[in-house]
Parts: C-alpha cells; structure tokens; sequence
C-alpha cells in the first residue's frame, strides 16, 4: 500500500505491506533507528513516538494506519542542532544508563510537559508507567522530566495553564494517552 | 564529596556522561539498528513441548517457501560438529536438537530468509514430529530415583544431577550446632527470575566468502571470552573472528552466555556466504535465554541464648534446567554461593549443594549480581531476622553483636574468603538513624494496637565480586584478569582501550576519569573504546560488579606507568635528573622550583617530537591486572512497609540504602547504579517470576506475565554512603553495579514478614504477592487486633 508519513516534519512516501508496523517502518523504511522495540505485547514503551504530538507505542500501530499523520521519533528533538530542553535534562539528571528506553522515556516526557511543565512527582510517574526502565529505578528519569519542565517554562516553550497534579498517592485522573 | 565539576573531572566528580550526547538523540548504535548490505534473517523453531523425543523433522515446505535461502536442522548441524556446545560450566548444550527437546522453547531449526516476515512466516511450515516424553519440573523429584533422566546424551548420565558442591567444615559446624543453645532454621525457595533487559539477544554474522574473516555484531558483555569460545566451538581462526559488541541495551548478566542462535546465524553467514542477523523476541528472550536463582535453601544458625553466633549450616537444591549453562567461574559450580556467611563472624560454617538438571530452560546467569551472591545474601538476611525474632533480641541488635569487626580484616570466612575490608556497623549506623529506625519501632507497637501493619525490614549484606583473582577463578580456562590499554597522542589527548564492555554503566565516563586522576589529562580528552575484539586488549569482560576492581585497576596502574615514562620525558625537557622531580595534577616540576614545570600535555608532545636520547619514542602501554583478591562491597538497608490487614497488599513506605563500595570514582554514576538494583531488587521481591505448569510450560514467557515494576510501582529511595576503600585495589574501589540488587530482596522481605511477625509468619516466599501475604496472615490467625 502507498502512504505518506510525515515523519519530523519530512513527508515520506512508501510502498509497504499492510502487516508491517509503524515501528518497522521507522526503523527499516526510514531509517531512523532510535526508536527500539523490546517487547512483543506493547509493555515495554520502547518505540513510543510521538502521534500528532500524543505519545503512541509504534509496535501497535501499522505503518498503514499513520498515513497522512504526523509522526516525532527521537531523532526529531535537536531543532537546527539545539538539544531539546528534555534532551539536556536527561543528560544532566543522569536520566538514562544504557538508552534503550531513553528515546521513548523524552518523548513521553515532552508530551507531559506540554500539558503541565511543572507537574509533580506522580504525576509524572504516572505518565511514564507505560513505558519500562530497567536501568535507572525511574529515580533520575522523573527528575529529568521535572528538570526539563522548569527549562521550558523559563524560555516558554511550554503552555502553564495546566492545573497542577493530585495529590502524592492519589492516582492522578491525567492517564497517558495511547491508541 | 567533590560536587562541582572540575576542568580535569578525577576521581570524585559527577561528571556527566559522555555516552549521553550520542543517545539522547537517537544515535545509539545497538545491534538491531546495524544493516548489512545483502544481509538475511534468521528465525528459530522452537519447542512447543518441554520433553520430547524428536522423531523427525520435515522442512521440505519451509525451505520452498518464497524468500526462503535455507532451512537448518540439528542434523545439518551435526554434518558439521556445531549441532551441540560447550556451557560455560563444563557442560554441553544442544544448538539446534537432534534427538530430544529438552524445554519448552528449544531451539530446533532455524529459517534464513531474505527479510525477517519470511523467515519468520516459513517457521509455521515446518513439520516436526514430537513423541511426548514426561516432564519433570520440579528438581526435588528430578533427584529422586527413576526420575526420567532428563540428559540421556551424556555418557556415565544416570539420573538428572548434574553438580554436588561443598564448602566449609561440615564437623565442625556439627559441633556447634550441636552445643548451640539454640539453633534456628529457615527454609526458603528464591525462585526463578530473569534479568529482561530491555534489548533482547541477537547478532548480526557477516563471515566475508573470500577472506574467510568473521566479523560478529552481538549483544555480548564478554567479547573477548566470546571470541575464543566461538574459535574453539566453531573451528575458526581465531585472528580472523571480530567480535564487535556495539551500544547494548542492557545486560544484567543475560548476554554473558552463548546462545544458539549466536552459533546458527554464524554458521549459516559462514555456508551461504552473505550476512546473517539474528534478533530475539521479548519471548524468545525470557523463555530460553540466562534465567537466575531458582534455589531452595535451608539454611540453620546456632547460637548463644545472648545472641551470639556459633556456626552456620546450609543445604541447597539448584535448579539448573536442561543443560548445566550456568555462567561462572570454572570451579565454582554454585558460584561464590559461599558468600552465604555475609557480614558475620561465624566460626564454623558448612554450605552443601546439589543441582539438578530440569525440563527447564538452561542459564542460571548472575542476574545484577556476581556469581549466586543474592542468594546466599538472601538467606542468612533471612535467617538472622528469623533468629532475632526466635530470640526475641532486636533484627538490628542482634546484627550489631555479630558483625565482623573493622579490626579483624583482613577476614577470613569459615567459607574460604578473604574478605578485605569493611565497616559493617557505621554502615548500618548510619542506615539506622537516616531511617529514624527506633521511631519506625514505636510506630509499629502503636499501629499494631490499632489493627495496623508496619513492619520494618532490614538487610546488612557483604558482597564479593570483581573475580578473579586469576589463580582461583577463570572462564573455560581463561583466567580472569582484565585490561586497558592506553595511548597519549602528540597533542596530550588520549585514548583508552579496555577489555570490559558497558551495557549502560557509563564505562566511557568513569575510566576516563582515573585517566583523569592519575595524568591530569581532563576527562573529556579521554576517549574509551570497549566492545572491538581487533581493537582493544584482551578481557573477560563486564559482569559481576568486575570492570572497577579489575580493568578501573588496570586503568589506574597503565597510567602510572606512563607516567613514569612521562617523567623522564619530564626530565629531558626540565633539564633535571627524573629523581629530582615531583608530580602534581597535570604536570611535572624541579622539587623546590614549582616555577619549573612542564605539563602532561607538553610531556606528551616532546614524548612524539623530541624524546630523550635512548629513550623509546611515544607514550603509551598496556597493562594486564590479575587482582590480588576480590573486593567486598557492603551497606545496610532497610525498608519501612505498610501491609493492609485486609486484603495483604504491601506498600513501601521508605527504602534507606547506605552503600559503601569504597572510592566512588564517578558518584552520580554510582548512585544510579544503586537506583536501579533497588528497583531491580523490588521487582524480584514482589512480582517478577518464571515458573512453569506440570507440563513444563513457561508461565512468565511475555511482559503480561513476566511482570516489571513501572516507575509508578517503584518505590522511592534515598541513597548514603560510607566510604571503606579496597586496601588492594590501586584507587580503593570496591565495584557497585550489583549491591543493589543484592541487598535489597531481602531488605523488602524482612519488611513484609516483620510486619506479620506477632502473628507467627516467618517466610514467605517471593514474589510477594497481596494473595501470599493475605494466605499467610489467614494461616497464621486473624488480622493483628
């Protein structure tokens, strides 16, 4: 089937078999291999991409059904070679080990940001519990988040009109969304 | 404590890590991400069965099929001798099986396709013929007579066990337990888990038709060992076998072994002559690759009616699956389970131990930890907080009146080890009062008058990791030292070459930083290259907490020979004799005369442009370390847990870890080392689990039922340190990777028990479920009233 993703603002055109997923098709067609996959029952979170902005686990979408949709992998967080402000968090925080989960773990980030660049600890372990560390204890990765909440907001680039999270152990009403 | 990063960034400065810059962007570089030109896919057939007799196999469709390059088979294999190989503890292992499947999940034929949906779809098409045979699951009944014998291929193979081991003075530890005014016993099952991380194994083979030189991309932790293991098994030259072990998306002792699919997907690239990738599924990865634990342990431990301990008995039953693949050092065929002494001064001390082979998947891998060492801190963390209660003495008190004191290092266990340093109660001091220990106490008495659980778990555990030394320990032969080589360039920059490979450790941070440290030159001058078997030296590679004490040694020790190479350079320069210099930070001066000095990078530059007359150009070395002894890392935990009387689910109220791993080279580093063993160490505690059906069924095959805490699960940590260095290791490092891991199931544990202890439970196995605990305060009586 012929479809058009835009995948980091680039429309890419391909022929591909209706079975192959979106994963797959960022990884093999495009070529752009910082979205990894790890498990085979939409656990791990490791090919989170961002759809039209909301974070999706790209191993349980096909390629087909992105047609026409907008797609950010990892690889689309350094504008005109400026790390995003999550990029720099995780690297300062000591948010990532061995980076398997890491591209997925910003991008899931970044879309908690844009809702809320200031939420608090659960609300951010929250946002990340669909997506697997096995490194860091989640410890450094929440941190990270927050830190690069605080950035954002000091230079704009995250909306402040978000109330701020329930309290620590209640479950917060915000889920991540998936599809 | 340094917290500011300095221009040199040594040893004690949280550097940030220079791994970061290339995977916070998406430019890792893991083996899946690696395309060959011409490269094929290989997919395996596995068993559906865990114990059977393979009558045939037709691949006659398969091998039709469209896409489809070649179909392997045990039998094709064994035209060649690679239908079995060696395990990494003097076993044998079937690559692809030809008279019987041994687990569910057994590698049985391999697809080579032209992309990995043809490989894949031909699997379905081929035909094997299973003639049932009964499973035995359970390793007390595979040990008992007319078991079925589970390894009917090995000759002098007449029933299913497959080590005995022991260590210690068995008469001795009769004697005490003997005239032990109380002897207390626990027995405790610390089930099979598996280290899951989260880039499963694969490989990309690509054997070059015309040279003959095989260059193997794998998710390898032992590149090195891997290379020789894979000339002897495989029959290859060894100069002509590259191992390239690239970014690895975590190890956790899972990519120590070799596995099948490593050897099948080398040989098909070596038959057909075109690159051949190779990449597990997540189920793949958790039904047939290195599991860990699966021990059941009894432990007893005599004492004074005062608390004082008298000796120390354990008998244990391994469970090690089809084939003896456990992966450690030759000797020890339950690891360093010997360890099991911990942080005690026991004065006898007798471990014995049987393992038995299993319709089970093979492995026994130290998973975050060094060689059966969780298991043995389990099960006398365990038992002291057992006898604690016995006694009715405080778990804390108790461990304080029987810790091995700071005066008796170097220590000499009952078990055999030396251990060489240590400071067990500061360590568990300081836990103590960061918990507010006393005040959880008073919490407890109260919330229990009101119905309410609160326990509080404590764990007091001493490591040993960092093997060898290489007189004791060694790998298929190979003793285990390890390297680094490393090399000044003309414009004082540098780079470092080690036989260790990171799977997320920040190796290129912290080696970069006893660089640092000992020649001045600033860490991010340094580049580390790990992983290339052509381009650095020889090691045994990353796993049980060994890359600090052993290649961090060798780091340290090239350094200073250059340096003292440097200083004669130094001299020349100086005009000076070498004896009348001094060294500090970065450079060289005449003693006396600091105004007359040249730096490290000057010395460099001369050591290329103008080096000393009879002085050997350039300015750089290798160093090989055998370690004297291995390192002992220790610390406290302890663990605040709410239980709800109802319906048994067990919260984390607080974790405190004091870890004392000697000099912390990179502390940021370290205690995200320690963040994640405590998370690991929570999981194993309360839901990660692969157990099996009486059929032999892996039940834990997938992340629906192989169960990983999230970051909403984990609990909350909060980290401290001691500081005890290595007496022996040249810059007092002890290792930290594992501690974590180590200490912790038994810290989490002690807490859910100690918060049912006034009714009577002692032991629950893990993971703790809510449905465990709920049974156990049923079966112990009602509800604390």
């Amino acid at each position: 089937m012929e479809i058009t993703v835009i995948v980091n603002g680039d429309p890419r055109h391909a022929d591909v078999e209706p079975r192959l997923l979106l994963a797959h098709f960022l990884r093999e067609v495009v070529g752009l291999t910082g979205t990894h996959v790890g498990c085979d029952t939409t656990n791990c979170g490791v090919c989170t991409v961002l759809l039209d902005g909301v974070p999706i686990k790209s191993c349980t979408m096909f390629a087909v059904q992105a047609d026409g949709r907008e797609i950010t992998t990892v690889e689309g967080l350094t504008q005109d070679g400026e790390l995003h402000p999550i990029q720099v968090a995780f690297k300062e925080e000591h948010g990532l080990q061995c980076g398997f989960c890491t591209p997925a773990m910003m991008l899931v980030g970044k879309a908690l940001l844009e809702r809320n660049p200031d939420p608090p600890e659960n609300e951010v372990r929250w946002a990340i519990s669909g997506n697997i560390c096995r490194c860091t204890g989640y410890t450094n990765i929440v941190k990270a988040i927050q830190r690069a909440g605080h950035r954002m907001s000091a230079s704009g680039e995250a909306s402040a009109d978000v109330a701020a999270g329930p309290a620590r152990e209640e479950q917060p009403a915000v889920t991540t969304p998936t599809s | 404590m340094a917290t500011v990063e300095t221009p040199i960034g040594g040893i004690g400065h949280r550097v940030k890590r220079k791994e970061d810059d290339r995977l916070i962007q998406g430019r890792g570089n893991y083996v899946d991400d690696i395309t060959l030109t011409g490269m094929l896919h290989l997919a395996l057939l596995r068993s559906p069965v865990a114990h059977a007799r393979i009558r045939s196999i037709d691949a006659e469709a398969a091998a039709a099929a469209e896409g489809v390059v070649a179909v392997v088979t045990g039998k094709d294999l064994e035209a060649h001798g690679l239908a079995w190989m060696p395990t990494l503890s003097g076993d044998t292992q079937a690559v692809l099986a030809t008279d019987k499947v041994r687990f569910q999940g057994q590698e049985v034929a391999a697809v080579i396709a032209e992309t990995a949906h043809a490989a894949q779809d031909a699997l379905e098409l081929i035909e094997v013929d299973y003639e049932p045979l009964p499973p035995v699951v359970d390793p007390n009944r595979a040990l008992q007579d007319g078991a079925p014998v589970i390894r009917d291929d090995k000759e002098n193979q007449s029933d299913n066990r497959c080590y005995e081991w022991e260590a210690g003075d068995a008469e001795a530890t009769t004697r005490a337990l003997e005239k032990a005014e109380v002897v207390v016993e626990l027995e405790t099952f610390y089930p099979r888990c598996h280290p899951a991380p989260l880039e499963t194994c694969g490989c990309v083979a690509d054997v070059d038709p015309a040279t003959g030189k095989a260059t193997i991309y794998m998710t390898s932790q032992a590149p090195h060992a891997h290379r020789t293991l894979f000339a002897m098994v495989a029959g290859l030259p060894e100069q002509n076998i590259q191992i390239i072990s690239p970014d690895i998306g975590g190890g956790f002792g899972n990519k120590v072994p070799i596995y099948p699919g490593y050897v099948v997907a080398t040989a098909a690239s070596l038959l057909i002559g075109r690159p051949v990738k190779w990449i597990e599924t997540r189920s793949e990865n958790l039904i047939s690759t290195g599991f860990a634990r699966d021990y059941h342990m009894k432990g007893e431990l005599a004492l004074n009616s005062d608390g004082k301990m008298l000796g120390l008995r354990v008998r244990m039953v391994s469970d090690n699956g089809a084939f003896f693949a456990d992966a450690q050092p030759s000797k020890c065929k339950a690891g360093l389970f010997g360890i099991v002494t911990g942080s005690y001064d026991l004065p006898a001390a007798h471990v014995s131990a049987i393992g038995a082979y299993t319709n089970k998947a093979p492995g026994g891998v130290a998973y975050r930890c060094s060689f059966r060492v969780t298991e043995a801190s389990y099960l006398i963390e365990r038992l002291v907080q057992t006898a604690a209660y016995e006694l009715g003495i405080d778990p804390a008190e108790l461990r304080l009146k029987n810790f091995i004191r700071p005066e008796q290092f170097p220590y000499k266990s009952a078990t055999g080890f030396e251990y060489d340093s240590g400071d067990y109660e500061r360590a568990m001091r300081l836990a103590l009062e960061k918990a507010g220990y006393e005040g959880l106490r008073r919490e407890q008495e109260e919330l229990r008058r009101e119905g309410k659980l609160l326990g509080i778990g404590i764990a007091s555990f001493t490591e040993v990791v960092g093997a060898g030394r290489g007189k004791d320990y060694d790998i298929a032969g190979i003793k285990m030292f390890d390297s680094a080589e490393l090399r000044i360039h003309p414009t004082g920059k540098a780079i470092l070459k080690l036989g260790v490979k990171s799977q997320g450790q920040g190796h290129e941070t912290t080696f970069a930083q006893i660089v640092a440290e000992e020649l001045g030159i600033p860490a991010e001058d340094v580049t580390v290259r790990e992983g290339d078997t052509d381009n650095t030296p020889y090691g045994l590679g990353t796993y049980a907490s060994r890359s600090t004490p052993t290649a961090g040694a060798a780091t340290a020790v090239i350094a200073r020979k250059v340096r003292e190479k440097g200083k004669q350079i130094a001299a020349h320069l100086l005009e000076a004799a070498p004896d009348d210099l001094d060294w500090e930070t970065d450079h060289f001066f005449v003693k006396g005369s600091p105004d007359r000095a040249v730096t490290i990078q000057d010395v460099a530059f001369a050591a290329y442009t103008n080096p000393p007359e009879g002085l050997e150009p350039g300015l750089e070395g290798v160093h090989y370390y055998d370690p004297p002894n291995m390192t002992f890392p220790f610390g406290t935990y302890v663990v605040a847990v709410e239980v709800d009387p109802e319906i048994g689910e067990w919260k984390v109220r607080s974790m405190v870890a004091v870890d004392d791993c000697g000099v912390r080279i990179n502390p940021m580093i370290v205690e995200g080392q320690i963040h994640g063993g405590l998370a690991e160490g929570y999981g194993i505690a309360a839901m990660q689990l692969i157990t099996f059906d009486e059929e032999g069924n892996c039940i834990g095959s997938n992340f629906m039922d192989y169960l990983i805490p999230t970051a909403w699960e984990t609990p909350r940590f909060e980290t401290f340190e001691t500081v005890t260095p290595s007496p022996h290791h040249p810059i007092g490092a002890k290792g930290v990777g594992e501690s974590a891991t180590v200490g912790s199931p038994a810290a989490y544990v002690n807490a859910v028990i100690d918060a049912l202890a006034h009714m009577g439970v002692r032991n629950v196995d893990m993971p703790i479920t809510s449905a465990k605990v709920w049974e156990a305060m049923r079966t112990a009586g009602t509800p604390a009233q």
